[in-house]
């Protein structure tokens, strides 16, 4: 929309509601309080100033998931935790995003083979969006996780796209017909 | 400070059928105390003058699978009383192993003698299965309350799933979804 751009008077912004909202999510992420294992000293570590989650205005951690973004699941996943993670991730309002921080998060991590209490991966209790692998991952590694889903927040859209909707439904006759 | 030959012998003699056995070359010197007189040796471990074994360090319960036996391990610690003139003395110490049968384990409580055993013989409970009489609570302490088996036994067997969460790769094989 160039052309248009600068032909009126100051404070006139031309955008795309997908830009305007994205942008505001993008940069405002607050994640949720919960550290449950080692994992978390990364994540306070992250916050502090030194790596300063806060330059990627995703630095407001709420105690509460109702004032949630994110749910960084920060370490071992127990069974007898699983139920109550999952209760926090229904409390959340949308639009919400998890990240899987860590090996056991990610899939059972050091405790698969021999952790009879841990969930192999926070992914068969809640969806994930991003994993972020390392025991602890660094939190730089997190850092990065950020910005992935900052990317994924960026790309996401209103209204549905007609060639992904035409394909979608191709697939789904697809699946139907097998 | 009483050597650990002097802490069996006086047990010993105080009490001649109760001692088993002793192990007293052991890294951690030990004697044995049969189950049914453990309440008794317990109290005059911690009130007997000489003795004054007022603090239980720990309670590590063992799978003795080959024999068919479960034992429980009491470090026990007299904290030396501390004055003007006595400036430091060493503490005694000695550790009291019980065994019990491995298919009905039961050992008398000593919460009575010392409050710090509770929540050790309520671990002890959760992970071994041994069952502590006339203990003031004893429920599991870290697994689920709907928990099966206990897991720290040698021939425990992984939950394949726990409340529609799938615990190991068999659960898959088990339950195909596609």
């Amino acid at each position: 929309m160039s052309w248009i751009e600068n032909r009126f008077e100051d404070g006139l912004i031309m955008t795309s509601v997908d830009w305007a909202i994205n942008w505001g999510r993008t940069g405002s992420i607050w994640p949720m309080t919960f550290g449950i294992a080692c994992c978390a000293i990364e994540m306070m570590a992250v916050g502090a100033s030194r790596f300063d989650i806060d330059r990627f205005g995703a630095g407001a951690f709420r105690a509460s998931p109702r004032q949630s973004d994110l749910m960084i699941v920060a370490g071992t996943v127990t069974y007898k935790m699983a139920s109550r993670l999952k209760r926090l991730y229904n409390q959340m309002p949308g639009p919400k995003y998890v990240m899987a921080m860590g090996a056991s998060t990610v899939g059972g991590g050091p405790y698969f083979k021999h952790g009879y209490h841990v969930v192999k991966g926070v992914d068969l209790v809640v969806p994930v969006d991003i994993y972020v692998p390392g025991c602890p991952p660094r939190p730089e590694a997190l850092l990065e996780g950020v910005m992935r889903l900052q990317d994924k927040i960026r790309h996401e859209r209103r209204a549905k796209d007609p060639v992904d909707e035409q394909n979608r439904q191709q697939l789904e006759a697809a699946l139907d017909a097998v | 400070m009483m050597s650990p030959e002097e802490i069996c012998n006086l047990l010993k003699q105080q009490f001649p059928d109760s001692i088993i056995t002793a192990g007293l070359d052991a890294n951690r010197p030990y004697v044995t105390v049969a189950a049914d007189h453990w309440l008794q040796v317990a109290r005059f471990l911690r009130d007997d003058d000489r003795l004054r074994m007022g603090f239980l360090r720990c309670i590590s319960a063992i799978d003795l699978l080959a024999d068919d036996k479960l034992a429980c391990v009491y470090d026990l610690m007299s904290v030396p009383p501390v004055s003007a003139t006595q400036v430091m003395t060493v503490p005694h110490l000695i550790a009291v192993r019980v065994e019990t049968d491995r298919n009905a384990p039961r050992i008398p409580s000593v919460a009575s003698v010392w409050p710090a055993a509770d929540w050790h013989e309520r671990e002890a409970y959760d992970m071994m299965g041994i069952v502590f009489d006339d203990h003031p609570d004893l429920r599991r302490i870290l697994c689920p309350d709907d928990w099966e088996g206990y897991p720290l036994r040698k021939d425990y067997a992984f939950p394949v799933e726990y409340h529609g969460i799938p615990g190991t790769t068999e659960h898959e094989l088990m339950n195909p979804r596609h």
